[in-house]
């Protein structure tokens, strides 16, 4: 640990809002608030990238945290926006489990990450524990938020929120490269899903658990 | 940088690279059809050459001779694919099924599909080979929806949903590996390649290795479509135009399986992680008891050949977790088959739903007599991958049990019995397919018969790909059996 405890700490602090809009974005009831907090999950983790350049003294991340800030923080929030406008869903999430489970479930999912990464003995490597929980718990919150919403654009803003968590992993990696390639490599899809919504109108989302759509396109009834 | 010297390897890449942007600029769809084979072939035998000259490794790029089998297979059948689909796409562009646009769309994807194989299969570092499955997601994703119609879009974002969730979780996993190796190994580069890794791995922190290969079993483990990770699979197999059915189950399962078989030996080289075997086998086993009852209620042709996939990625599983050069030796034996009679038998099923105008296997009847060749190359086809003698699919099922009874007698025989259900249910819906009274092909009937040139080209990779099948179980030859037995041996 070269740095400074100040560093890490404020580190961890920038990780830690990731973390709580990760949480935010389970409770919020209106589609815009979903959005909007997102986007301030964004530009969290747009300035743990910058923070983590300037202590790392890695310029290339500084790049990653451009487009973070750009691309996530504003231009996706704002086409999110627009598209649930256009396409009238912009009332309320729908879930498929009620906002209190869904927490306690989050709540349980943090605790399993500090269960699993804190014990290990990793001092020495080119992260601290404490940020792979982090990273961890932000990942586990948006696949989470994925399975508990059914609205499409509700289980995309889950996905991009689960990149956010690799992203927060990435860059507090030490001298990590192809950070920059990955983040655009992981931006195409997300394009490709808001894509998705938009031509094909995708309202609600199809899984194995979904009963309206085993009977609508199983095809499979003899 | 040797990787940028124009060799086997860099036109391996190449190739198919050029192919994609070429045929996404090309107006004109017929031609596109046989450029399409064109440069298919070409990468084929750019393929052949790297199997027989490996280039030193790079640090980004690298052939041993696990890739480069599967690099010659994927060349294989993406040639013989793209053979077949020149006579079965254009007969969807000529009774305007697809409309041009879709059809340059989809031979751009089909060359940018096989480039993302290709890349991923000599991946050296960890970073390239994830966006190398990342691009294959979204170029199937692409293929799958060609059709615009409501199951089709619907299976299309099911498959991409479920999987970027999957390549999501493995990215996780690749940074975790990278962190584990870099303490060892430094910053940079060398931290994430699979050759430079894999003799230091020993020292890498274990309980950051277990915690990566977690996410990474789920990850790739989904797009292999391993059980419970399954549910994009059936869909975008029967959604999709049948060539596209032929590449997912024919080369797309394979590569993601061959990830997973990498980093598996990472994580064998490090004594105190966790054995990854085991973990493996219990995917394993329960996909192919999962398959094995899903195949008695199909109603969809596509589909039942999807759940049969299933069922035969649960086996690959089982016989790499059990480990061992012989299992191993099983294993890639039997993926090398089913990557041939799979692709041959939804060549197959392809031109019969085509002819039948229907994928229902209610509406496919008595095919032996309708359609004598279509019908006997099913019934062909069917018997091998249920695993008849004297095709290879056999040879290998039966290694994988030789292999697995002296380890573990109970689940010997508990494979050997989901194996029979299995077998039973295709025979069961086999019967009907191509045996009985004849349903009408209004695909046939009406439309004047397609030009021998046509029948031929539709029908010779059939042929290729069974003889293929047959050569293996009759008589393996030594090279590849030796060349088998030597990759089977590094796996450990």
């Amino acid at each position: 640990m070269a740095h400074a405890p100040f560093a890490y700490n404020l580190a961890h602090l920038i990780g830690a809002t990731v973390l709580m809009m990760g949480f935010g974005l389970l409770y919020q009831r209106r589609m815009t608030a979903v959005i909007r907090t997102y986007a301030l999950q964004a530009m969290a983790l747009a300035l743990a990238a910058a923070w983590q350049a300037a202590i790392q003294d890695a310029p290339h991340l500084y790049a990653t945290a451009l487009i973070i800030l750009l691309f996530k923080g504003m231009a996706v929030p704002a086409a999110l926006q627009w598209l649930v406008r256009r396409l009238g869903i912009h009332r309320t999430v729908e879930t498929a489990l009620g906002i209190g489970p869904t927490l306690m479930a989050g709540v349980g999912l943090v605790a399993l990450s500090i269960v699993l990464v804190i014990p290990m003995d990793i001092a020495g490597t080119a992260i601290t524990r404490e940020s792979v929980a982090l990273a961890m718990s932000v990942v586990l919150l948006g696949l989470l938020m994925m399975i508990t919403r059914r609205n499409a654009v509700t289980q995309v803003v889950g996905f991009m929120s689960l990149e956010n968590g690799l992203l927060l992993a990435a860059v507090g990696a030490h001298g990590m490269p192809l950070v920059v390639e990955l983040s655009i490599a992981f931006s195409v899809l997300v394009a490709m899903a808001l894509f998705g919504i938009f031509f094909f109108r995708i309202r609600e989302r199809f899984d194995s658990l979904e009963l309206s759509y085993l009977e609508t396109s199983r095809g499979d009834s003899q | 940088m040797t990787a940028l010297l124009p060799g086997p390897l860099t036109l391996t890449l190449a190739l198919p690279l050029l192919g994609a942007l070429l045929l996404a600029v090309l107006p004109g769809w017929r031609p596109a059809a046989w450029l399409n084979v064109g440069f298919s072939a070409a990468t084929l035998a750019a393929a052949a050459w790297l199997a027989v000259d490996h280039p030193p490794p790079g640090l980004f790029l690298f052939i041993d001779d696990f890739n480069a089998a599967l690099i010659v297979l994927t060349g294989l059948v993406g040639f013989s694919t793209a053979l077949f689909s020149a006579a079965y796409i254009n007969r969807d562009g000529k009774n305007k099924r697809l409309a041009p646009r879709h059809l340059r769309l989809y031979h751009a994807m089909y060359q940018a599909f096989m480039f993302t194989l290709l890349l991923a299969l000599s991946a050296n570092n960890i970073g390239i080979l994830w966006v190398a499955v990342e691009g294959a997601t979204l170029t199937t994703v692409l293929m799958v929806s060609l059709y615009r119609t409501k199951p089709a879009i619907e299976a299309a974002w099911k498959y991409f949903i479920l999987c970027s969730v999957g390549i999501g979780l493995a990215l996780f996993g690749t940074i975790l590996v990278y962190l584990a190796a870099q303490t060892v190994m430094g910053d940079g580069s060398p931290a994430m390649a699979f050759s430079l890794m894999t003799p230091r791995a020993a020292a890498f922190q274990p309980e950051l290795l277990n915690l990566a290969f977690v996410f990474l079993l789920v990850g790739y483990g989904t797009k292999a479509g391993l059980v419970p990770l399954h549910a994009w699979l059936p869909d975008a197999h029967a959604e999709g135009p049948t060539p596209i059915s032929a590449v997912l189950s024919g080369l797309l399962l394979n590569v993601a399986f061959y990830v997973l078989l990498r980093y598996k030996r990472l994580l064998a080289a490090n004594p105190h992680t966790l054995q990854p075997g085991p973990l493996l086998v219990g995917l394993g086993v329960l996909s192919v008891l999962v398959a094995a009852f899903m195949l008695y209620r199909r109603g969809d042709i596509k589909r039942l050949f999807a759940y049969s996939s299933i069922e035969h990625m649960g086996l690959l599983a089982v016989a790499f977790g059990t480990g061992g050069a012989l299992a191993n030796f099983a294993g890639l034996l039997h993926m090398l088959m089913h990557s041939l009679v799979k692709s041959a038998i939804f060549f197959v099923v392809g031109l019969a739903s085509q002819a039948a105008g229907s994928q229902r296997i209610a509406d496919i009847r008595g095919l032996t007599t309708s359609a004598p060749l279509l019908g006997w190359s099913l019934v062909v086809g069917v018997l091998a991958i249920a695993g008849l003698p004297p095709f290879g699919v056999f040879t290998s099922e039966f290694l994988l049990l030789n292999a697995l009874v002296p380890r573990a007698p109970w689940l010997g025989l508990l494979l050997l019995g989901l194996l029979l259900l299995a077998f039973a249910a295709l025979v069961l819906r086999l019967h009907g397919l191509a045996f009985g009274p004849p349903s009408p092909l209004p695909g046939r009937d009406g439309a004047k018969p397609p030009r021998l040139f046509t029948r031929v080209v539709g029908t010779a990779p059939i042929f290729l790909h069974m003889a293929l099948a047959v050569a293996a179980g009759i008589a393996l030859p030594a090279a590849a059996a030796s060349w088998l037995w030597a990759i089977a041996k590094q796996l450990g």
